[in-house]
Formats: structure tokens, sequence, C-alpha cells
């Protein structure tokens, strides 16, 4: 075992980390808003200084203005912008996850246009897949294309929790085409100018008040006929790529999720706290959670370096993580007291956002059915929508609720 | 970046693996409740591998492997409930090593086995050496010492030592008046020495009470610190044994739910019986990331042993006490009979969690460790 790097990492460890200490002073702040125009501006004049350098799409193929390097020099860049206190790219839902599906599915025609501008932060995009009754069975999404006569579609329906929404140019859109087919086979992925006549954008406000997401309405959106990714009816396949890449940006880098040291400060400077012999259990063990992530982690990254994409059981490595960053919270904030809801302390911000977070991603529940499933081979819940055509789905659905 | 194990780790598992599958080490757990003469001696075959000599160098015969190889033997151990001493034996010769004693050779062949007696390093809340009590929260005084030359003589009591039965030497722990940690190596057989032995609701695991009246043993040329790194590559093999342990009750566990059918389909297509599989599922793998941080620290980064082993712990007993409960939840009413395995990884649970100081100790010093470097 060696958390080291290999020669060859160190030395592109060292270039990567030579190129952020010239440049981290032009680098916008770490923390700003996102309803902010001229923050969002200086982020992406950032995003394109890295892609520039190279530090942006490490893992894309040359030929699409990527690095065409590895998942590993991926993770190295991470790190090194982490400890450069500097911002990362802005685009990480495009350039980490729609991209790469675009580069597997997409027309020669829709690589050229779309993947030089996503890189340099031109054109950020956003991801339209759960809506309002669609989240963890993704599959039964209704927002609907209907093709006119000249090949084009007409685009109806409804999306939510929309990340970077409000100042996208393009969003990756999963539509039913076909609902006379059982439900995973009627779908089709498109491309869909977020400026487009009929495309609402609205802030869907959390916990705390602030909108970090967005509800998105279509409303007979005009879509040209070749908007359509990796084929008609093939949309199941084309977002399964989305997902896989999606469990590749999360998890990695995610070390100082929970912020251990932050709670365990908070606890070596409360006298009473840290001679608590609760109070130590619940540190001991949140901290033993923290410490098995990091080095689940180190597991994951030593596979990927071998070639193995990570697997469903990645998804275990997410529960701990939100379940120990509560558990870590609750602790911090027992410690401190009621100030810690107020809106200055260092605690409220996570107070209000974990809740949420736990079905981000996917519910608790439908990750530990996938991986009992998909690792532990257990038998499946019995389904009552295999092979019936989505439409006649709906139509019992309604008859059961009205019955 | 690597954090696998070798080719020769995985080689060394597997051997130990087919060397205990020779015996029927989980039959003869339960037999053993109630004949203490059923348990199979592994000691030949615990030589025959290698185990004895496994942290000794080279020269003395050993293997001069470290604590993360006898960690992974100890994982086979613990998925079969195989009654091997690494418990006594693997602390008791990481002393041994640190202070170049001579009985080094002895224990490589296997001649001579010797047995850690527990002490625990002092913390925040609590300034001495303790070791186990007889009863109760309190912990107990360390054995006081009284070092005359390159001798040392021993007096007080020591309860619950794993091992120590049957063992030829005692490497102990002892306090000098000024509140010195000394190591003494001394024969089971010297004057002043008596092992009571005792077992506990799981007979793989023989105990013994050590009592030392004036005992004299060799003194060990060896600091603080040694006697604390012993402290904890037994915690971190009681980690390393309980997983395997683990991965035995999800894998039964697993197995049933797939072919145990109620209203007409098999019970792990329930999610609630789903969701309590992925638990055991989500904390083996847990405590297994936090087995190799520590096998990788003591290796690596020994500043960072203390806090690994008592993780590893931490997480590995909170692991194997969901785990054994949970197979006898999947399992119904049959998981909770004699005659059933299931009960026998429970009485594993219920013994590991109070030994040495117990994993709710193990929890407290992952807090001591990083609030001491906060």
């Amino acid at each position: 075992m060696d958390l080291n790097d290999t020669p060859e990492q160190a030395e592109y460890r060292e270039k990567v980390r030579g190129w952020l200490g010239e440049h981290a002073g032009e680098a916008p702040p770490r923390q700003g808003s996102y309803e902010d125009n001229a923050y969002i501006d200086a982020r992406r004049g950032w995003q394109r200084k890295l892609a520039e350098a190279g530090l942006a799409g490490v893992s894309w193929p040359k030929e699409y203005g990527g690095q065409g390097l590895g998942p590993i020099e991926q993770v190295t860049v991470n790190q090194e912008i982490s400890a450069a206190q500097v911002p990362g790219i802005l685009d990480v839902i495009g350039i980490g996850m729609l991209g790469p599906c675009i580069i597997a599915h997409g027309s020669e025609e829709q690589k050229s246009r779309y993947l030089g501008p996503m890189l340099h932060g031109d054109e950020v995009w956003c991801q339209l897949f759960s809506e309002p009754a669609a989240g963890s069975d993704l599959a039964a999404i209704q927002t609907r294309a209907r093709q006119n006569e000249d090949g084009s579609w007409t685009l109806n329906g409804q999306k939510v929790w929309t990340t970077n929404a409000q100042f996208a140019s393009y969003g990756l859109l999963l539509a039913r085409t076909d609902a006379d087919v059982p439900k995973h086979k009627g779908l089709t992925m498109f491309i869909v100018p977020m400026d487009a006549e009929g495309v609402t954008v609205r802030g869907l406000r959390q916990i705390s008040g602030e909108a970090e997401f967005n509800e998105v309405f279509f409303d007979d959106v005009h879509l040209d006929a070749d908007a359509v990714v990796g084929g008609v009816g093939n949309g199941w396949g084309t977002a399964l790529t989305v997902l896989m890449f999606e469990r590749l940006t999360i998890g990695f880098g995610s070390e100082n999720f929970g912020s251990p040291a932050r709670l365990t400060a908070t606890v070596a400077r409360d006298a009473a706290a840290r001679r608590d012999a609760d109070v130590r259990q619940r540190l001991g063990e949140v901290l033993s959670e923290l410490l098995a992530v990091r080095f689940n982690g180190y597991r994951a990254l030593t596979m990927l370096q071998r070639g193995q994409i990570p697997g469903p059981e990645a998804g275990l490595a997410k529960v701990t993580m939100v379940n120990a960053a509560i558990a870590a919270t609750d602790l911090g904030a027992d410690i401190v007291g009621p100030d810690a809801l107020s809106s200055e302390s260092e605690w409220s911000y996570l107070i209000s956002f974990l809740p949420g977070l736990k079905s981000a991603g996917g519910t608790e529940q439908i990750l530990r059915n996938t991986v009992g499933e998909r690792v532990l081979g257990l038998p499946p819940e019995p389904r009552l929508d295999k092979g019936i055509p989505f439409s006649e789905l709906r139509a019992k659905e309604k008859e059961a609720l009205t019955s | 970046m690597n954090f696998a194990l070798s080719d020769e780790q995985e080689f060394l598992r597997e051997a130990a693996r087919g060397a205990l599958s020779r015996h029927k080490t989980i039959e003869a757990a339960r037999a053993a409740l109630e004949d203490s003469g059923a348990l199979p001696d592994l000691w030949p075959t615990a030589v025959e591998a290698g185990w004895p000599g496994l942290l000794i160098d080279e020269e003395q015969g050993g293997a001069g492997l470290g604590v993360f190889d006898a960690m992974l033997v100890a994982e086979e151990c613990g998925r079969v409930l195989a009654a091997v001493p690494l418990l006594g034996l693997v602390p008791a010769t990481a002393i041994l090593g640190a202070a170049g004693d001579e009985s080094r050779a002895a224990t490589a062949t296997g001649e001579l086995r010797p047995a850690y007696v527990p002490g625990r390093p002092p913390s925040e809340l609590e300034g001495g050496w303790t070791v186990e009590p007889r009863s109760g929260m309190a912990r107990a005084e360390a054995p006081q010492a009284s070092v005359e030359g390159d001798a040392v003589v021993l007096e007080g009591t020591v309860a619950f030592v794993p091992d120590a039965p049957g063992a030829g030497l005692l490497v102990a722990v002892g306090e000098t008046e000024d509140g010195r940690a000394v190591a003494a190596a001394v024969p089971a057989d010297a004057g002043g020495v008596s092992v009571e032995p005792e077992v506990r609701y799981d007979a793989t695991h023989p105990l013994g009470h050590v009592a030392f009246d004036g005992a004299r043993g060799r003194l060990l040329n060896v600091g603080a610190e040694a006697l604390a790194d012993a402290w904890y590559v037994a915690q971190a093999l009681i980690a390393a044994e309980s997983i395997g342990a683990v991965q035995t009750c999800l894998d039964m566990s697993v197995a049933y739910a797939k072919e145990r059918f109620t209203f007409g389909r098999p019970i792990g297509s329930y999610q609630a019986i789903k969701h309590e599989l992925t638990e055991i599922l989500r904390r083996l793998e847990n405590a297994r990331g936090l087995e190799y941080y520590a096998g990788w620290a003591r290796g690596s980064k020994p500043e960072e042993f203390p806090l690994a082993a008592s993780a590893a712990r931490s997480a590995a007993g909170r692991a194997l006490d969901f785990a054994t409960r949970a197979m006898i939840n999947v399992h119904g009413g049959i998981g909770a009979t004699w005659e059933h395995d299931a009960p026998l990884f429970f009485r594993r649970a219920q013994l590991a969690r109070r030994l040495l100081g117990g994993t709710h100790d193990a929890t407290d010093r992952v807090a001591e460790e990083s609030l001491k470097a906060a």
C-alpha cells in the first residue's frame, strides 16, 4: 500500500500545482451567490483560464479539447484546486456528466457545436431529468415531446431540482416521445436551448430560504429535429451514461465532507464537552464514519487507477457521508446551543442543507434497493409496471387513486 | 495511489483460509460450549503456517511481516470462529520484537507461546495505566512493578486476559512507583504467577485471570510507546477478527434471504430485509476501510496508528453487533436455536464488545486521539 503518487503522477501534480501557484491570484472567491451575475461571470472567466491551462475536461478526449488523461489525473487536479483554495470549474455538471454523454452518444455536429463553448464556460449546461412525479423512478417522467410533420419537436412539461438553470445556455433533457410502449422504451434525450420561447425558469426556495435549485417549465417549446441525442427511443440508455458519470463526479475529493476538523475543534475548545463521556462517544463514532469514507475513497481510487469503474456500491459511501455529516452537525450544534441556529453560525448552513441532501442523487431507500440487488444479488421487489405501456400505467394509477 | 492488498497479502489470506478449512471450527465452537475438550488444538496448524513468527525478524526464524499481515490472518480466523490464540500472541511478539528479547526464536518455532497481558495507556480522562477489572465500569490499576537490575517484580491482577491459559510466557505491563510503565516477560511457571482459566459465552476465546504475587520476570528494554503500541495492535486484531465474522454473517444471511419464501416471494425481495442486509454491507465496508487504514498506518504512519486502530475496532465492533442480531432476525426463530450457527457469531459479538476496554473505550480513544491533535 502506498498513498503516494507514482513518479509520473507526481510530475503531473507538480505541473498542476505550479500553474495554480502562479495564477491563484486571478481567481474569484470560492464562495459567492449563484444569483449574482457578476460572480457567475467571474467564475466563467476562471473556468476559461482553467480550460486553457488544461485543467478542465482533464479526462475528455483530446479531439474535443480535453487532455485525454485518466480519472486519476482528474482527481489530482481536484485535489490541487482544493489545496490552492481557489474555485474549480463552474460547470461541474456539464463537463463532468453531460459533456461525456454527448461525446459518447452525440452526432459529430453536436460535438463540434457544443463541446468547445461548454469546456470554456461560455455556455453553461444544466441537467433536465427529475420531475415532481419522477425522482427515484426516473423512467416515470411525463414531460412530453411530440414530433411534428417536418421532423421537429414540440415540448411540454416540467422539470425540478435543476441546478444552474438560472444562467445555463443549454439543458440536456429526458422526455417521453412514445407513451404507448413500456416506460423505459419510449424515452428520448434532447438538447434544449434555455432561451427558447416557452422555457420558464423559477428559483426553488429550500429550508434555508435560499434558492439553490430551480423548477423549469416547458410550454410548447419548439425543438429542431437535430436536437435529439443518441437516437429517438434510446433515451434511457443515454441517461444511464449520464448517471454513470455522475457516480464518478460525486464522491471523489469529498474527504472533508462533514468538516471533521471543525467539529473536533468545537469539542476541543469547550472544556465541559471535552470531558463529557456522551459527547466523546458521539464524536468517536462520527469521526470513525468520516475516516471510513476517506479511506474507502482511496480504495475506490485504486480501483479507478486499475481501470475499474465504481459500481453501485459507491451509493453506500454517500449514505454514510450524509448521515455522518448530519450526526456531526447535530453534535457541533448541540455543543454551541441555540446560537448554532443563528444565520451567522458556522453550523446553520449545514443544518438546513443536509435534510435535502439525503435524497439528492437518489433517496437513501432507493440506493439501498440498488445496492441490495446489484451488489448482494438479492431478488428485486416485484414491480407492477413491467411490460405495461406507459399510458396504461398512468391510467391505472389514476384509477387506483379514485377507487 | 495504491490502497489495495498486495499479491503477497492476498496469498497469505488465501493460505490462511485454506489451512483453517481443514478443521470444522464452527461445529467445534458449538461443541466446546458443553465440553471444553471439544475445541481442536489449532496451534500445530498455526505453527505449520508460520503464524507464531509473523512479526518476528527472519534472522530469529520468523517471517518478518507486519501487523497488517497478522490482521489478515485474524480476519480469516474470525470468519470461521477459529480458536487461534493470535490476540494473546501477536501483541506479545510486537513487544518482544521491540525489546529484541531472547524468547523470539523459540516463539517463531512454536515451541514457546507467549501471551500479552494487556495494559491500557493513559488518557486525558484517566492518568495512569489501567487493566481490565473483574467486574464493573471502573478500570483496575496496572500491576505494581519494582525494577531490580534486569528483573521486574510484579504485584497485582489482570482479569480476562485472552489466551492466557496454557501460554508459556506472559508479557505484562506494570507501573512503577514513580508512574513509569515497564514491560516484563514472566514465565508462566514462575513462582507467584497464577492463571485462572475462564470461558465467557464464546468458547473459542479462552480467557484467564492472571495474578502476580511477587512474580519475577525479565525486564524488557522498551519504552511506554511500545507498550501503547501493543494495546493498539490488540485493538486492530479484535477489529480484524470481527470483520471476518461480519462477512460470514452477511454471506449466510444473504443466502438465506434468497431461498426463504413468504407470501409467494423470496424474503430478500422485501425492502425491510434488503435494507437490513445492505446495512450490514455498509458497516462491513466501512470497517474494512478502517482495517486497511490501521494496517497501513502501523507500517507507514505510526503516529496515526492509535487513531486508526481505535476507529477500526469501534466501527468493526458496532458492525458485528448489528450483523449478528440482523442474522438472527433474517433467519427468524430458527436463527435463535442452539443448532443454528447464528448464535455462535452472536456469542462472539457479545464477548468481543466487552474485551480489552470494550468497543466503547475504542470509540472514546478515537475522540481522545482527535482532540489531542486538534
